[in-house]
């Protein structure tokens, strides 16, 4: 083996160190380029929705749907909020028919609406909705204003009242923003399902693109009777519900 | 009538200094009680998810919707030619600036994250009504302001008709815009009608007479000049016919709301059995807030009066922070139509509660402070106010 002098030594470190960058920059570029392939890009040829059916949905259903978000987004820790501060992303509702006394259970959270106020009414741009109809708020861009908690028929988003500490890495939230269901997007893009519908084992919930003819939502959407809650308001939402 | 000279106030009285003093330790009071706020987070207010607009909002929107309606006084004297308001233009545009000021203070300071009030400048969401308000606020002053200077500056008085003109036209955009805010928000009961616009500006009317009425009384006072009633008595009698007018859009608002069935279950909160809320549109609202003052300004026991003119116009400001409380508060209080038809058990419902607490309150304050502050000081750096209102200068048909 050849001697190592100081020459040689200075060119192969420098070699190798060039190829670790050269090494990294290709994973970094990996990463980005490999998310395309990974789930399609979003545009608007999906609608993500989902379907609740209160007939088959228990309350524990909806008890471990609640933790289930809980868990996947880090909220319901908060310390100094109380009562109406707390978070709630997803939370139990139940229901009794005025006339016929029949009480149903349901989970509401946001209805990822088409038309959603809360998109409308935000000054920033940071209330937004994607294409494939996800509601989402930018964290970024969002000033506190609440005017979209204001806008929103189904009391479906919260303030951060306190400073947060121990953040999932996917799920950042900041005290003094708005925020709300996410239908688990970062989950949805790699072709999971949210964790709150996976975390029923019976088809009361069902997950899927509203379009698409083959799907199973789009396909019990078509046979059974569903609502929209507050379908006066025409703001045609994403989550449906049958049963109520 | 003589030609009407304008002249700064001295400003070197201990009154003076101790105005000042008393304002700017509310001024801090405030500056303390949002850094407890925002240091802390919102917890520790009385704000919630339910009620996500406090006492701050109360008092932001009170001081903007007076702001637009102080410039009133000016806009009937360039726009409408009553000569005789023409001498309080300049007054009126600035305390209109200065409560704007103190409104929009209140306003940014209690947002969830002031110190992004750069992104509510840069990214515009034009369906937003709120982002159409930061454009009307900000034009605002710009109008204003440029109507000041036409006004100050003897060679561009001949433009101050056309800019005038402009100026109150906006002024109306900006409190229709302001009345909006609510007017639009379908998912809330007390809310959704496009009544809300043209009652917001007819509350404007008074709210921002009343506080020009009480500094125009006051700066004549403290500064020993004369003030006559010739201008006292018609600014007096305006303000009556503004207060009585209000009352009439809250009448039709809640007579229009209780035709609705779908509306009775809000309208009895408000009007019959909404505890706090109801006692505060009944007894401070209304009675305390507008007849009162009604029976004060047009009795002839007290007509004239410059003391009962000061407290009618002290209680039309409270009456209207009161108004606001109810439409605001009480408005978020009353749940969401959620499922019509059915009862809800549990998850969500019932009237939601909030105690405002001393720091929200403190921030109010300091705006009305910042407002005072502004036109204390500026009166005393330019020339506003006419050296004299009497009678014989300000009133071109006085006999005298």
């Amino acid at each position: 083996m050849k001697e190592l002098n100081r020459r040689d030594f200075i060119k192969t470190t420098t070699a190798t160190s060039a190829g670790v960058v050269t090494i990294a920059s290709g994973i970094t570029l990996t990463t980005y380029a490999a998310r395309p392939k990974e789930s399609d890009p979003v545009t608007n040829e999906k609608r993500w929705g989902m379907l609740i059916d209160t007939n088959k949905l228990t309350e524990s259903n909806i008890d471990d749907m609640v933790n289930a978000c809980q868990e996947e987004h880090g909220w319901g820790n908060e310390t100094h909020s109380t009562g109406d501060q707390k978070a709630g992303w997803i939370k139990k509702v139940k229901v009794k028919d005025k006339a016929t006394e029949r009480i149903s259970n349901l989970a509401l959270m946001c209805q990822h609406c088409e038309e959603p106020p809360c998109v409308d009414v935000c000054p920033t741009n940071a209330s937004m909705k994607r294409e494939d109809g996800i509601v989402l708020v930018d964290r970024h861009l969002c000033i506190g204003c609440r005017y979209c908690m204001m806008a929103c028929p189904y009391d479906a988003r919260s303030f951060v009242h306190e400073t947060l500490t121990d953040q999932k890495t996917h799920m950042p939230r900041g005290k003094g923003t708005v925020e709300a269901c996410t239908m688990c997007v970062h989950k949805v893009d790699k072709g999971e399902a949210p964790a709150c519908v996976a975390s029923v084992n019976s088809d009361a919930v069902v997950f899927g693109d509203l379009y698409d003819p083959t799907s199973k939502i789009n396909q019990t959407l078509k046979k059974v009777q569903s609502t929209q809650i507050r379908a006066d308001l025409n703001l045609n939402t994403g989550v449906r519900y049958s049963g109520i | 009538m003589s030609i009407i000279r304008y002249e700064q106030t001295q400003g070197k009285s201990l009154g003076f200094y101790a105005f000042i003093a008393g304002l700017g330790a509310f001024i801090l009071a405030a500056l303390a009680g949002v850094y407890y706020m925002e240091h802390n987070g919102h917890h520790v207010t009385g704000m919630s998810n339910r009620i996500v607009w406090g006492l701050p909002h109360v008092f932001a929107l009170f001081l903007i919707v007076a702001a637009s309606g102080a410039l009133n006084v000016a806009s009937i004297a360039s726009v409408f030619q009553k000569k005789i308001y023409k001498p309080l233009s300049r007054l009126s545009g600035l305390v209109a600036l200065a409560l704007l000021a103190g409104g929009l203070m209140v306003l940014v300071l209690d947002l969830g994250r002031p110190d992004r009030l750069i992104v509510a400048m840069t990214e515009y969401n034009f369906n937003s009504i709120f982002a159409w308000n930061i454009i009307l606020y900000n034009g605002f002053f710009a109008i204003v302001g440029v109507y000041l200077w036409m006004m100050f500056e003897r060679r561009m008085n001949k433009y101050s008709r056309t800019v005038g003109i402009a100026a109150f036209t906006w002024r109306l955009i900006l409190t229709t815009g302001t009345g909006s805010i609510f007017g639009f928000l379908v998912a809330r009961q007390a809310y959704d009608a496009v009544m809300m616009a043209p009652m917001f500006v007819i509350m404007s009317f008074a709210f921002g007479l009343a506080f020009f009425i009480l500094i125009l009384m006051a700066s004549y006072k403290w500064t020993e000049r004369q003030l006559g009633d010739a201008i006292v008595n018609r600014l007096s009698n305006l303000l009556g016919v503004f207060v009585a007018a209000v009352l009439y859009f809250v009448a039709v608002y809640h007579v229009g709301n209780l035709y609705l069935a779908e509306n009775s279950g809000v309208e009895n909160f408000f009007l019959v059995d909404g505890g706090i809320y109801t006692q505060l549109f009944w007894y401070g609202q209304i009675i305390l807030g507008s007849l009162v003052p009604l029976a004060l300004l047009y009795s002839p026991a007290t007509r004239g009066n410059r003391t009962m003119l000061g407290l009618a116009s002290v209680l039309i400001i409270i009456g209207g922070l009161v108004q606001l409380y109810v439409i605001i508060i009480g408005g978020q209080a009353y749940p969401m139509e959620l499922f019509p038809g059915k009862e809800i058990l549990e998850g969500y419902g019932g009237i939601a509660a909030y105690t405002p607490t001393l720091a929200e309150l403190m921030l109010g304050l300091g705006g009305i402070a910042v407002s005072l502050i502004a036109v204390t000081y500026l009166i005393k750096f330019l020339p506003f106010l006419p050296e004299s209102l009497a009678d014989d200068v300000a009133d071109p048909h006085h006999k005298g």
